[in-house]
């Protein structure tokens, strides 16, 4: 892939888990767990050396998910991330939220009012609340994968390209300087081979 | 010395008994006789426990009897009831403890202070709920997830909003009689400050006149109000909330003086109850029906 596209990187939330309690236990449980783990996502973003990336955060290793968590692993992380003034250009992805974990995530994204880019075990999709339009844009770029701005009113018609714009504000898909977009999913699928491996 | 008549029956219907009990007791020398006691749930392990601790705070331990019925007396000791009453107890007697194989019990009394408590918690119940709640209670597999979430939460509400330890225990019956179906019971209970003390700084100067128990529980329980300020928090109630409506289960929360509750089609008792005996702390209870075919 191109340099100018972002890369990706895989954090193990398990491993860290596994960190960062003393007893090693895959329930990512109680708020100050939650916190912890969130903390130690944060260090790891801070050392990635190129910017913009997308981070896939990875939760096969995790078997329950409170809500106190979901919301200090999930949804402080998004909104941190997605303000202005955000410590790195990094975009989220989230993997093996299943239905173990989906419930939990739906909550609290739709209490903040955020979304995020779930593989729920069939496939990326878009989870907390979206308009109608969004959802649309956002399925038709997941399943082009890449969108060049001149193809913009053929894929998502005449008045989409604000919603496209939106969904990378909302850091949903990525639009470069070019003015293409690209799903968050495709960027991760494509760097896989240059994945920064984090041990955990 | 005074004596607290435990009834024979002693579940969340019929703790309130209990409760005016020590509310009637001054200082000095207390029995809580249990001896003819037959039935008896984790919500009324707990209330002994607290009550118990509570009247144990007003200077003198208080003495606590056997139950004569040896199932009732064998049942409590594989609850953990007198592992943890010797703590808070004058104990009458002594209890022969058989070994015994495989633990029946969902969770017994959990003494909960810490977060590591509640991770403790959610580990042992998980390896132990999955055949109660698909088998028993007919849930579906995956139900073993949210049941560890809500155990999470509530446990954590001791937590942080008592500042102080706590119990939980959790028990399957077989209610046939009184319902035609099995039920999963937890129970947790608190000596800490109450929601009205948790929520008083933040949000009393709101409700005037109104504030009371009854209100600081509407506003946590109704309302989602907590004392911390940030978006994400008073979640977890409003999300038991949710998920025991969605198995059709009994919850209720009582703190000071008022009780309230998600009553399901099969229960009859009031959302809202004021004027009741003044208790410290919060008390907890779930009841978790079996579904119908």
């Amino acid at each position: 892939m191109n340099a100018r596209f972002p890369h990706a990187i895989r954090i193990d939330v398990g491993a860290i888990l596994n960190d960062t309690i003393a007893a090693a236990r895959p329930d990512l449980v109680t708020r100050p767990t939650g916190r912890a783990v969130r903390e130690a996502i944060e260090v790891r973003i801070a050392g990635v050396g190129r910017s913009p990336f997308v981070s896939l955060l990875d939760f096969t290793g995790v078997r329950i998910l409170d809500f106190s968590c979901a919301d200090e692993v999930v949804a402080k992380l998004l909104a941190r991330y997605i303000r202005n003034d955000r410590p790195r250009d990094a975009f989220f992805l989230f993997r093996a939220v299943g239905d173990a974990h989906r419930h939990a995530v739906e909550e609290v994204l739709g209490r903040h009012g955020l979304a995020a880019v779930c593989d729920l075990g069939e496939g990326y999709e878009l989870v907390g609340p979206t308009s109608a339009e969004e959802r649309v844009a956002w399925w038709t770029l997941e399943r082009r994968k890449r969108i060049d701005p001149d193809d913009f009113s053929r894929e998502f018609g005449e008045r989409s390209e604000p919603v496209v714009r939106g969904l990378a504000a909302r850091r949903l898909a990525w639009c470069g300087s070019g003015g293409g977009a690209s799903a968050l999913s495709a960027l991760a699928r494509t760097s896989g081979q240059r994945m920064d491996r984090e041990a955990g | 010395m005074r004596v607290v008549e435990v009834p024979k029956s002693l579940d969340y219907r019929s703790v309130e008994t209990v409760y005016e009990q020590i509310g009637a007791t001054g200082r000095g020398p207390v029995l809580f006789d249990v001896r003819r006691l037959q039935w008896i749930d984790p919500n009324g392990m707990l209330l002994l426990l607290a009550a118990g601790k509570a009247l144990a705070g007003r200077g003198t331990q208080p003495r606590i009897s056997l139950p004569e019925h040896p199932e009732v007396l064998s049942y409590m000791d594989r609850m953990g009831f007198f592992q943890a009453a010797a703590e808070v107890f004058d104990v009458a007697g002594r209890i022969r403890r058989r070994r015994r194989a495989a633990s029946d019990v969902l969770l017994e009394i959990t003494s909960v202070a810490t977060n590591a408590d509640v991770h403790d918690v959610v580990d042992r119940v998980q390896s132990r709920a999955g055949a109660i709640l698909s088998r028993t209670l007919r849930y579906p597999v995956s139900s073993v997830v949210q049941f560890c979430v809500v155990l999470s939460e509530v446990c954590q509400n001791i937590i942080e909003h008592a500042d102080a330890p706590g119990w939980v225990a959790a028990q399957a019956y077989d209610w046939k009689r009184r319902l035609g179906r099995h039920v999963a019971v937890i129970a947790v209970s608190d000596l800490g400050r109450g929601f009205r003390a948790s929520l008083q700084d933040e949000h009393a100067a709101r409700f005037g006149d109104r504030w009371g128990d009854a209100t600081a529980l509407e506003a946590a329980f109704l309302l989602g109000l907590t004392r911390f300020p940030d978006t994400g928090r008073g979640q977890g109630i409003q999300q038991i909330r949710k998920q025991i409506g969605r198995w059709n289960g009994m919850l209720s929360i009582r703190s000071g003086t008022a009780r309230i509750a998600d009553n399901p089609d099969w229960s009859s008792r009031p959302p809202l109850e004021e004027g009741l005996t003044p208790f410290p702390g919060a008390q907890i209870n779930i009841v978790l029906a079996e579904r119908l075919a």
